[in-house]
C-alpha cells in the first residue's frame, strides 16, 4: 500500500449487536472485561451477548428537548416489539442535530452505545447514546427487523451451548427463560406481513403505544428525573 | 509424570517413536538423519538418564539443530501444508506454497534480497526474502513450489517469509492469479475520517492524502481532489472496513466530484461534503465485492438492499427453536 494515511486502529472496533427493545429494555447489568479505565463498558443481554453497541432501525415517534441549561434531546423509536429511548446532547452534536430537524413519525437507524442509569426508585433503566442517527426507508427497517430476528434466534439456538460464558451470566443475572424471546422474534416477524407502507407501520405502532401508554409514562418519567445521567 | 513410570511405558515407547519421527522428519532435508538413530538417542536420554521425554526430545532437536547450522525457528514444527495464499490467517505457520511471482518490488532496506507479490488462484500475499538465507532469486512471472516458508502478520496483513531452509522449485505449470476477491454484506455504520472531498499529494507515485495540506512525504504541495469513503459494514457479528474509490463513490452518494467542489466552495469548509454522504448512506445495508487490501475491502461492485427476502425462513426458523 502506498498509502500512508491508514491510521492504525489497533483496537479493535466492537460489533454492533441486533436487539429488539423488549429484550433490550429487560436488560440491566453492565460489566467490563478488564480493570482499565478506559476498557470497554458491556450491556449484558438476557439471551447471553455482551453489548458495547446496537444497531436498531425502527420508527421515530417523538422528539423532546428535555435539556436544561443546554439542549438534551430525547427520541422515542419503537420496533415492533417496543420503545427504545434514546439520548442526545452538547457531546453527540449530530445526534442531536439529527434529533432536532427531524419530524416524526420518520423511519430512522441508529448507531449507538448502551447506557444505564438508576431511577429513584431504584430500577435500572437503559437507553441509548447516539453515535448516528440517519432517516432510512422502509426497506431497511423490514431488513433490519428480518435481521434482528436472525441474529436473536441464534443467540437463543446457543444460550445452552457449553463454553457459552455470557449466557452463563444471563442466567445468573436474569434467569435462563429465553424462550419468551423466541415469542418476540416471532412477534417482530409477524409484524411485517402487515406492515409494507409507512402509514399503517406507525398506525400500528402509535396503537401499541395507546395500549400500553401507563407502563411507558410512568417509564418517561422516570427517565425524565434521571436526566441528564447517561451524560458522559 | 515421569514418562517411565510402571503401565504408562508401553505407551511411553509409541510416544517415543512418534517424536523421533517428527524430528527425523524436520531435519531430513538438512542433514543425514534416520528415525532409527534419533529413536535410540531419545531412548537412551529417557531410560538411561530419567529425562522426562519433553526436555529429551527438545534436547535432541538442539543437537540437531547445531549440526545443521540452523537457528530453531528457521525448521519446521512438524512437517508443513501445502496452503493457498488466502487460507494464511495466523503467524509464524510453516508453510508450502505453488504460486507464481507476480511482481517485485524495490527493497527498502540492504538486509532484504528480494521483496514483492506472490500469487495463486487464490489472490495474493507479500514474501520477504533476506540476504542473509542466500536463496537463489526468483523471476518475475515465474512459477515455483516452494516448501518450508513461514507466515508472518503486521497490523492484521499476512506476509510470508522465506528462509535458509525454504525449498525452491520451478514449475513449469503456469499458475492463474486470483484476486482476492470477497463479497461481504451489513448494515454501513460508520464513515470515518477521511472520507468525502479530499486532496492527495501530485508528486509522482505518492497518492498520500493531504493533513492541513502537507504530504506526510512531500511536504506542502498543491493537492489534487479526490473522493473516497472509508466506510464499516457490521453484519452483527462481525465488522469489515470498507474503501469507496471516486468512482464508487459518485455512484454510492450520488455526489460527483464537480458537485463536491461547489459544495465545500459554497460553505467555505469541505467536511459539508462527507456530512451530505453520511446522511445519504449511514444505516442503509449493503453488498460489496472487491479485493481486499491490508484491512480494507476496496468497493468494486456494491449494491444497497431493498429489503428482506428471507422472512420466511427466519420464521420457520423460529418456530423450530
Amino acid at each position: 500500500m502506498s498509502e500512508s494515511e491508514s491510521e492504525s486502529e489497533s483496537v479493535s472496533r466492537e460489533v454492533a449487536q441486533r436487539v429488539f427493545a423488549a429484550e433490550f429494555n429487560d436488560a440491566s447489568y453492565t460489566f467490563k472485561e478488564s480493570d482499565d479505565d478506559r476498557a470497554p463498558v458491556y450491556l449484558l443481554l438476557p439471551t447471553g451477548e455482551r453489548a458495547n453497541r446496537i444497531f436498531v432501525v425502527g420508527t421515530l415517534t417523538e422528539t423532546e428537548d428535555v435539556g436544561e441549561d443546554n439542549e438534551y434531546w430525547r427520541g422515542r423509536i419503537v420496533d415492533p416489539t417496543g420503545t427504545f429511548f434514546v439520548y442526545a446532547g452538547q457531546y453527540q452534536p449530530d445526534a442531536a442535530s439529527a434529533l432536532r430537524e427531524l419530524e416524526p413519525p420518520a423511519y430512522v437507524a441508529v448507531v449507538g452505545k448502551p447506557r444505564t442509569y438508576e431511577t429513584d426508585d431504584g430500577d435500572i433503566n437503559v437507553s441509548v447514546r447516539p453515535e448516528s442517527i440517519t432517516e432510512v426507508d422502509a426497506a431497511t427497517r423490514d431488513q433490519w427487523v428480518v435481521e434482528t430476528a436472525d441474529r436473536t434466534l441464534d443467540r437463543i439456538d446457543a444460550f445452552d451451548a457449553a463454553g457459552n460464558e455470557y449466557a452463563r451470566m444471563a442466567g445468573d443475572e436474569y434467569g435462563d427463560a429465553v424462550a419468551k424471546y423466541t415469542e418476540t422474534v416471532v412477534e417482530g416477524l409477524e409484524s411485517l406481513e402487515t406492515t409494507d407502507e409507512l402509514d399503517a407501520d406507525v398506525a400500528a405502532d402509535s396503537d401499541g403505544d395507546t395500549a400500553d401508554a401507563t407502563d411507558d409514562d410512568a417509564e418517561g418519567d422516570a427517565v425524565d428525573t434521571a436526566d441528564p445521567s447517561p451524560q458522559p | 509424570m515421569s514418562p517411565i513410570e510402571n503401565t504408562a511405558e508401553a505407551t511411553t515407547m509409541t510416544e517415543l517413536r512418534t517424536h523421533a519421527a517428527e524430528i527425523a522428519e524436520q531435519f531430513s532435508d538438512h542433514v543425514d538423519v534416520t528415525e532409527d538413530e534419533v529413536e535410540s538417542k531419545l531412548q537412551q536420554l529417557v531410560e538411561e538418564y530419567q529425562v522426562p521425554l519433553d526436555e529429551a526430545t527438545r534436547s535432541v532437536r538442539n543437537s540437531y539443530l547445531e549440526e545443521a547450522g540452523i537457528e530453531r525457528d528457521e525448521i519446521s514444527q512438524g512437517g508443513s501444508d501445502q496452503v493457498l495464499v488466502n487460507e494464511i490467517d495466523q503467524d509464524e505457520q510453516w508453510v508450502d506454497l505453488r504460486v507464481k511471482l507476480v511482481d517485485l518490488w524495490d527493497p527498502r532496506s540492504d538486509s532484504i534480497s528480494q521483496v514483492g507479490l506472490l500469487g495463486d488462484e487464490s489472490g495474493t500475499i507479500k514474501f520477504v526474502a533476506f540476504k542473509t538465507s542466500e536463496l537463489e532469486k526468483l523471476a518475475e512471472g515465474q512459477s515455483y513450489e516452494l516448501s518450508n516458508v513461514v507466515t508472518d502478520e503486521y497490523e492484521g496483513t499476512y506476509s510470508v517469509k522465506l528462509n535458509r531452509t525454504t525449498t525452491i522449485t520451478e514449475i513449469d505449470e503456469e499458475i492463474e492469479v486470483g484476486d482476492n476477491s470477497e463479497t461481504i454484506e451489513g448494515a454501513l455504520v460508520d464513515v470515518q475520517s477521511g472520507s468525502g472531498l479530499i486532496k492527495r499529494c501530485p508528486e509522482d507515485d505518492c497518492t498520500r492524502v493531504l493533513q492541513n495540506g502537507r504530504c506526510a512525504e512531500h511536504g506542502e504541495v498543491d493537492g489534487e481532489f479526490d473522493l473516497r469513503i472509508k466506510a464499516v459494514l457490521d453484519d452483527g457479528q462481525t465488522v469489515q472496513d470498507v474503501i469507496f474509490n471516486r468512482e464508487a463513490t459518485e455512484e454510492l452518494t450520488g455526489i460527483e466530484l464537480e458537485e463536491a467542489k461547489q459544495l465545500a466552495k459554497d460553505a467555505l469548509d469541505t467536511t459539508v461534503v462527507a456530512d451530505e454522504m453520511r446522511a445519504d448512506i449511514l444505516g442503509r445495508y449493503y453488498t460489496v465485492t472487491g479485493p481486499t487490501l491490508g484491512r480494507y475491502v476496496l468497493a468494486n461492485e456494491f449494491e444497497q438492499h431493498d429489503g428482506p427476502a428471507d422472512a420466511e425462513r427466519v420464521l420457520i426458523k423460529a418456530r423450530s427453536i
